[in-house]
């Protein structure tokens, strides 16, 4: 049959020569490849005291942002938790009252946010699905636990605070997006 | 005896026991940084600066393990085991010259703990019970993977023992004695006696790694196959022995090498030194050289993978032992002939002139020499 990928071999079986057969020779060429990698630069990172610079794109623990004045963009329209793959995002939406516009865009909002981080698997859908840009994802991971439990990531995780705004703007301006 | 030769050789075994743990231990060290260079990696580096604390960490977490013992094991072999095994390693040292002759309050001081005149005999005996610890290590487990292990292990030993042996020969015949301490005198300055048995020198380099259970002849502690290989059932300080006899082994056959085959603690130009100065000089190449044997063996291990065993076994009684034998055959005539055995007057030549016929002249003068200084 013809081969598709063309990289079909033949194994062969062939008695091998004198020389093969002592196989010092080839010992010291396999000798001589790893001497080789002993000289070579190796690109080990010292972890805790060097860290790794992220790929601008780097899909990592979401956000919820909040606009310049500080409002909430999200309006649980439940986007997000349709397009999520993993089922992971859950919701419930609230109007908003009177008094509350400094602290929610539009009329409606989320009173309950979570993500259960075990369940993500970070493709970045519910950043793709947002219609009104209130989840990102960043390039801060998603810390280690021993409990189960805390890996279901309420609004007082998710949501930026005002104090520390979490900068996409790197992450908004690359590739497809910054073509926009 | 005197007490002076006494103390002397007291602190020469005390001094040689030390260094041969701190080789040891720091094989360890040397065995996993030569591992990550290979490979492109890093090794440790966290334990002290470059990570010299690092053997000292493992031996640390290897004292504070439980000290378990298996139900079903055999309580006293299964203790015996790891002590023959560091027992065997240790004493083969004792045997090895290790330096030209110290000169310290007004006495010579051989730098050789024991020069008895079978050293090698020696090394090789020790070496063959040094089989014991595993065999009996893996039977006392009372587990069928130490079984198997142990099984191996004996049997790699003795079908290479066999070559190992034959090589040796070879060069006994070429030297005229059993005498490590002689051998290494006669390959003063650059006469070593690789440039004159080459192939000998291959048989027993592969004999002498799977002698030490060493990659690729580590049949016997193939985690893959055998999940720990003789010491499966061993824990703390016992599989430490076992782990660290190893490494004194490794230490012990590098020297053996060395000493046999690259002149021990001759190097070349050592005419222009004397006394004190070539004593300190030599101790220092024959490190040099034992440490370059080290590293070739770990180099070894790091880039072969292992034998299957009816390779191992073709290897063994197929290929080395037939070399061996026709190079002793070979080296055999050559000596005959030079010592004019096939010629009429035969006959009338006396033993010593045998031995020495074959010998290029500078080996004959340093084993005259050599005959005058010790047999005074």
């Amino acid at each position: 049959m013809e081969s598709l990928s063309n990289r079909k071999k033949v194994v062969s079986n062939k008695k091998m020569s004198f020389v093969e057969s002592l196989y010092l020779p080839a010992i010291v060429g396999g000798m001589w490849i790893t001497i080789k990698h002993m000289f070579k630069k190796h690109n080990t990172l010292k972890y805790p005291e060097q860290q790794r610079v992220f790929a601008p794109v780097y899909r990592g623990m979401h956000v919820l942002k909040r606009d310049e004045q500080g409002r909430e963009n999200c309006t649980a329209c439940g986007l997000c938790a349709v397009a999520c793959p993993a089922e992971a995002i859950t919701m419930v939406a609230a109007e908003r009252q009177k008094g509350e516009e400094n602290l929610y865009r539009e009329e409606k909002y989320a009173e309950s946010y979570e993500i259960n981080m075990l369940r993500c698997i970070f493709c970045g859908l519910c950043e793709e699905a947002c219609p009104k840009e209130a989840i990102f994802l960043t390039d801060r991971i998603v810390p280690t636990n021993f409990d189960r439990d805390e890996f279901v990531y309420g609004k007082d995780r998710l949501v930026e605070q005002l104090d520390n705004r979490i900068d996409i703007t790197v992450r908004q301006n690359t590739g497809k997006r910054g073509e926009k | 005896m005197d007490t002076g030769l006494l103390i002397e050789k007291t602190i020469l075994v005390v001094v040689i026991f030390a260094i041969t743990l701190f080789i040891a231990t720091y094989q360890t060290y040397m065995e996993r940084k030569v591992a990550a260079w290979l490979q492109d990696r890093v090794g440790p580096d966290r334990a002290g600066p470059f990570g010299i604390l690092q053997p000292i960490a493992d031996a640390g977490k290897m004292f504070f393990k439980e000290d378990f013992i298996p139900a079903n094991a055999d309580k006293w072999l299964f203790i015996m085991g790891p002590g023959i095994a560091m027992f065997t390693a240790s004493m083969t040292g004792a045997v090895i010259p290790w330096g030209p002759p110290l000169e310290m309050f007004g006495r010579t001081v051989v730098l050789q703990v024991a020069d008895i005149n079978i050293g090698i005999l020696f090394i090789m005996g020790f070496a063959s019970i040094g089989v014991y610890g595993i065999m009996i290590g893996g039977w006392a487990s009372n587990n069928k993977f130490s079984l198997f292990a142990a099984i191996r292990a004996s049997s790699q030993m003795i079908s290479y023992e066999l070559a190992m042996g034959v090589s040796i020969i070879t060069l006994v015949l070429m030297s005229g004695s059993l005498s490590l301490g002689e051998i290494v005198h006669q390959q003063h300055g650059m006469n070593w006696n690789i440039f004159y048995q080459p192939v000998a020198f291959v048989v027993f380099f592969i004999c002498s790694i799977a002698e030490c259970n060493r990659a690729p002849f580590d049949l016997a502690e193939c985690e893959s196959e055998l999940i720990g290989g003789y010491h499966t059932e061993y824990g703390s300080m016992k599989l430490g022995f076992f782990l660290f006899a190893e490494y004194v082994n490794l230490f012990i056959s590098s020297a053996v090498i060395a000493a046999l085959f690259f002149g021990g603690y001759n190097f070349p130009g050592m005419d222009h030194f004397s006394g004190n100065t070539l004593a300190i000089l030599g101790t220092a190449a024959f490190f040099a050289k034992i440490i370059f044997f080290i590293f070739v063996i770990m180099w070894i291990r790091w880039t072969l993978p292992r034998f299957r065993y009816d390779q191992l076994m073709h290897l063994g009684w197929k290929k080395l032992i037939p070399i061996a034998m026709i190079n002793l055959l070979i080296t055999a005539v050559v000596i005959g002939f030079n010592s004019g055995w096939f010629t009429k007057k035969s006959a009338k030549v006396k033993q010593t002139e045998k031995s020495v016929a074959m010998m290029p002249k500078a080996k004959v003068d340093a084993q005259a020499n050599y005959k005058i200084n010790f047999n005074n």
